[in-house]
């Protein structure tokens, strides 16, 4: 049974301490796939000089520890974690890492590239970012629903 | 009592956070909640024109149609943009 790993916190993560410990200790993991994401300097036309991330305690944790079960359920991964920033961000600086680690790379890749759409459109997070002429919340893309919505099992809605 | 909470830009319009509500009879879905709310008049009609608003209850997403009882926390916000 995979160990299920979330955390959402205002403190950057290190990616190769958090790799290392992700596969320690078991020597049936041969893949370990990651993502990391990042503030850009530019979003919709505009400079973002920094951002800030909102979030629903409690039903954050909630949310990504249901996407990680469903990709448990889908994929045969054997352990996957995902850390999530909140607070006050700069451009450059790391938001999000998900990292599975299973068997093969197969699973593990196909497995990453799904919580992270899930995330996306299903975990309460939002940004507000700093522009020359001002804050402002950061609009939901379509792309992102669209790259969600290709995950959707036959026979689901 | 509800607890009802919002977020992001929602919450920003509303001027507030959070609030608890005595359940107003008549109100049993996330519907009629949202509607009563909105009859509030002013930033609060937000709730009927903003696009795509989305809600939860007791922490998990919900439709206009889920059922809403006393002791339940209901949220209302944008869609997310984590990641």
């Amino acid at each position: 049974m995979a160990e299920l790993r979330v955390r959402v916190q205002e403190a950057d993560f290190d990616v190769g301490v958090e790799l290392a410990a992700l596969r320690q200790g078991n020597p049936q993991i041969g893949a370990v796939a990651s993502f990391v994401g990042l503030v850009r300097a530019n979003n919709d036309g505009a400079g973002v000089s920094e951002m800030s991330l909102e979030h629903y305690p409690g039903m954050t944790e909630k949310a990504l520890g249901e996407i990680v079960e469903e990709a448990c359920r889908r994929w045969a991964i054997i352990d996957a974690l995902v850390i999530h920033r909140v607070g006050r961000l700069l451009p450059s600086d790391q938001i999000v890492l998900v990292a599975v680690a299973g068997g093969h790379r197969g699973e593990a890749f196909a497995a990453c590239e799904f919580i992270m759409d899930y995330l996306k459109t299903r975990a309460p997070f939002w940004k507000r970012e700093v522009t020359p002429s001002g804050a402002r919340w950061v609009d939901a893309r379509d792309a992102d629903d669209q790259a969600a919505e290709r995950w959707q099992e036959p026979g689901t809605a | 009592m509800l607890k009802i909470l919002y977020f992001a830009g929602l919450r920003e319009r509303l001027g507030q956070g959070s609030e608890e509500l005595e359940l107003p009879a008549g109100v049993s879905d996330v519907a009629a909640l949202r509607d009563l709310l909105a009859a509030r008049g002013g930033a609060w009609e937000s709730l009927l024109t903003l696009r795509n608003l989305r809600y939860a209850v007791n922490q998990q997403m919900a439709r206009l149609d889920s059922p809403v009882q006393a002791g339940d926390e209901v949220a209302f916000f944008p869609p997310v943009t984590g990641g």
